[in-house]
């Protein structure tokens, strides 16, 4: 088997429009999320979000790619150039043939769906533009990576809810270490800010109208985010034949399915899913120094994950560190693990815990060192990013310092 | 039919339940109604009612709209509707 390094990383998100200034976001424990600003956000009882201000900048993007880009594809496009120009790779005969790109999403071209069910119901036109179907689909972020990079490997997407990027990458992981590709872009992108995507998640009654406040005793729900997290992995030998620049490796992954229950989760799925990406890795419970949490600050997920951490770990669960930046970046749902990986990768490679910020008050539920809202310099060099989907759905990477 | 018949009846239906199997002095729990059907018994009583319920699953107990009975929720609506004028 091969070892797989990361060897870039590109981010577009409510804290920035790059992964140093997100990095710098998250060790400022500095809070993106804000009052949303769309059309017929006042019909909203949800009026907060982490929502991505001032993208694309005019000119990003011509007339003819707007009319194909959804927003969450013009994330995805962004953070993949951010990723695969600090990568280095040009991808070209033999590279080109076997790379591909797998990437994340739950929803796909939400306001695309949003804008035109509006067009056709509420204002009664008879007509959309011809581009809606192939703007919207959940492949078309994926498919324009691979148009403008050039990767005609195996590339798709996958569609697990608040996995789905974990997913994506695990599988992108999976790809690279069983030298069926040298590289793979993947990641994860997710735009559900607009009326109808934030209206059906009212209807759950899991959403907070203040703050996402993960771990803290008075947690009311979660926030929404949206953006892009997209990485080059990369087969050691080849980044290090070419003397890239490596952030760190990707130790390995698991995933499991609950088969419970379609929204509530369950410790023992999320444990399992722990336990085995700690075996994948071939990594002792005592040898991470920090998780990133699934930690959307609903009642549920965070009593139960720090639960399941409880189970896994044992007394290690008290000495390690775990943290949510959904406190700061909002949940992004399909692209949610791609955007905190970055927050894996800044503990592994510049030593800094990002904190869990707006936590108030201590709740014996999640009795575990949350790093309450500053960060933290610790050196760490093993580390997990777990991902709890709607539907029992599980995704857990263990990420290394190289 | 009054407000508490068509309380009784949306949650008898959500417990599969015959309404007369449901009281004031009934429980969601009592009923059988997990979280999730607490969530679309709220949206029922809105669609019925034209009231918005202020109620956060992840908070029960702080929302401003008691469920701990149907007396309660029957009491909810009716201060609802007096403040809806």
């Amino acid at each position: 088997m091969k070892r797989v390094v990361i060897t870039g990383a590109g981010t577009i998100n409510a804290l920035g429009l790059n992964v140093p200034d997100t990095m710098a976001a998250m060790q400022n424990g500095r809070c993106g999320i804000g009052k949303l600003e769309f059309r017929d956000v006042e019909r909203l009882s949800i009026q907060i979000g982490g929502q991505v201000k001032n993208f694309p900048p005019p000119e990003r993007y011509n007339r003819q790619q707007l009319s194909l880009y959804d927003r969450f594809t013009q994330f995805t496009l962004d953070a993949a150039e951010q990723a695969i120009s600090q990568s280095g790779l040009v991808f070209s005969g033999e590279l080109s043939a076997k790379a591909g790109v797998v990437l994340g999403t739950a929803g796909g071209g939400v306001s695309t769906w949003d804008d035109n069910y509006r067009a056709v119901y509420e204002e009664g036109k008879n007509r959309v533009h011809p581009f809606v179907v192939p703007k919207l689909m959940n492949n078309a972020a994926a498919s324009h990576v691979s148009m403008e990079h050039n990767l005609k490997g195996p590339s798709f997407t996958v569609s697990t809810a608040c996995a789905s990027s974990n997913h994506a990458m695990a599988q992108a992981f999976a790809m690279v270490r069983s030298g069926m590709a040298p590289a793979m872009v993947t990641g994860g992108s997710e735009s559900m800010l607009c009326f109808g995507g934030v209206k059906a998640w009212e209807g759950l009654r899991v959403m907070s109208r203040d703050a996402c406040r993960p771990f803290s005793a008075n947690r009311n729900g979660m926030v929404q985010g949206e953006g892009a997290g997209i990485f080059v992995f990369e087969e050691y030998e080849h980044a290090r034949a070419r003397g890239a620049d490596i952030l760190c490796e990707v130790a390995g992954f698991a995933m499991t399915s609950d088969a419970s229950d379609i929204v509530t989760p369950s410790k023992a799925g999320a444990a399992r899913a722990m336990k085995g990406a700690l075996q994948d890795a071939q990594i002792n419970a005592d040898q991470v120094g920090y998780i990133n949490a699934h930690g959307t600050g609903t009642a549920a997920n965070d009593k139960t994950e720090c639960a399941a951490v409880a189970d896994v770990f044992g007394p290690h669960a008290d000495r390690l560190m775990i943290s949510s930046t959904k406190s700061m970046h909002g949940h992004l749902i399909g692209g949610t693990g791609a955007v905190e990986l970055l927050a894996c990768i800044m503990a592994l490679r510049d030593g800094v815990i990002a904190p869990t910020i707006g936590y108030q008050e201590p709740d014996p539920e999640c009795a575990l060192d949350v790093v309450p809202n500053e960060a933290r310099d610790a050196k760490v060099s093993i580390v997990l990013s777990n991902a709890f989907a709607f539907g029992g759905l599980n995704a857990v990477i263990a990420l290394r310092k190289v | 039919m009054s407000i508490q018949d068509q309380v009784i009846r949306i949650l008898a239906e959500q417990a599969v339940l015959e309404p007369s199997d449901v009281t004031m002095d009934s429980t969601l729990e009592d009923l059988g109604i997990d979280s999730m059907g607490v969530v679309e018994s709220i949206f029922a009583i809105e669609e019925v009612f034209d009231i918005s319920v202020p109620f956060n699953a992840n908070q029960p107990a702080d929302s401003d709209f008691d469920i701990s009975s149907v007396a309660s929720i029957v009491a909810g609506i009716k201060r609802l509707k007096a403040e809806q004028g």
